[in-house]
């Protein structure tokens, strides 16, 4: 069976690319580059993906822009249906500012570009895309970002932790995040946002490949095999 | 019409950029700043016929983003 999948780009995005290469490299099948001023997506899609970036130059606020563009107001609606949405980095920042995942992300607490390997403990190793991990599993995965400090009020992190929406947490203190997330599904279970870049870790040439497990837990949950 | 929007951090944000500017202010011998929180300031010329509801709608769905900021409409005299 296909697996359908489309990575939106928008202008500023720079891990397009790298996000349709994980995709197609996992799945065997070709996917679909999307344009940000498209209104429409291609149909009966299994898959998107919002790449990392600095869409819009970052203007106003990370993601702000990009998140008002007309292909999101498509994305927000086949979200609402149920396909699996994935954003990273900047693509997390465009979830928030959506709307479709709960909180923001604020400048990293230390002020500085964080760019590096870091170890995530994997929280929910029931969702669509971390099934291929175990509870409590350390993975490294490279983190690349200036504004990863997520931050929602107590209330909201109350119930994400107790909903099971914490899907990653740092396994160290690298930006400021509250509780040290890193990584967030909604409540469905079907859009999750996380600021590591698990597209840039998928084979050993990268220097690790912790990130393939992300990408083959969402295509056998999607398409079996 | 002219008008401002102030956007700032809610009390209770962390501001590592006011955070910065502060320490910063303190390197260059200014004592006495007890906090420093960074905003943005917005200047809009509008038509006179735009309505405070529409000025409001502008700033909840773009201008701020109202899980971490709050917004302040300022109308300046011509």
């Amino acid at each position: 069976m296909a697996f359908r999948s489309a990575v939106i780009t928008f202008p500023g995005s720079n891990c397009d690319r790298d996000m349709a290469v994980a995709l197609e490299k996992v799945s065997g099948e070709a996917c679909t580059r999307v344009w940000h001023g498209d209104s429409d997506l291609p149909e009966e899609l299994d898959f998107i993906a919002l790449p990392g970036g600095f869409s819009y130059g970052d203007y106003l606020r990370c993601g702000a822009i990009a998140s008002r563009s007309p292909i999101m107001q498509a994305v927000i609606a086949a979200a609402d249906k149920g396909v699996p949405v994935l954003g990273v980095c900047n693509g997390f920042q465009v979830l928030t500012e959506s709307g479709l995942l709960p909180g923001a992300l604020l400048r990293n607490s230390v002020i500085r570009f964080v760019c590096r390997d870091v170890t995530l403990k994997v929280e929910n190793a029931t969702s669509l895309f971390t099934s291929g991990y175990s509870a409590g599993q350390e993975i490294s995965i490279p983190v690349a970002h200036h504004d990863g400090n997520y931050f929602a009020d107590d209330a909201t992190l109350d119930r994400l932790e107790g909903e099971g929406q914490v899907a990653f947490r740092y396994a160290e203190d690298i930006n400021g995040s509250a509780r040290a997330i890193a990584g967030v599904l909604n409540a469905k279970g079907n859009v999750l946002g996380m600021m590591p870049h698990p597209e840039r870790a998928i084979e050993d040439t990268h220097g690790g490949s912790d990130g393939r497990a992300l990408f083959e837990s969402a295509i056998k949950g999607l398409i079996g095999a | 019409m002219k008008v401002r929007v102030h956007v700032s951090l809610k009390p209770g944000v962390l501001d590592p950029q006011g955070r910065a500017i502060h320490h910063s202010l303190e390197g260059l011998g200014f004592s006495g700043v007890n906090d420093v929180r960074a905003g943005r300031l917005f200047e809009l010329d509008v038509e006179d016929g735009v309505s405070d509801e529409a000025l409001d709608d502008m700033c909840k769905k773009l201008l701020a983003n109202m899980v971490i900021e709050n917004y302040r409409i300022e109308k300046v005299a011509a």
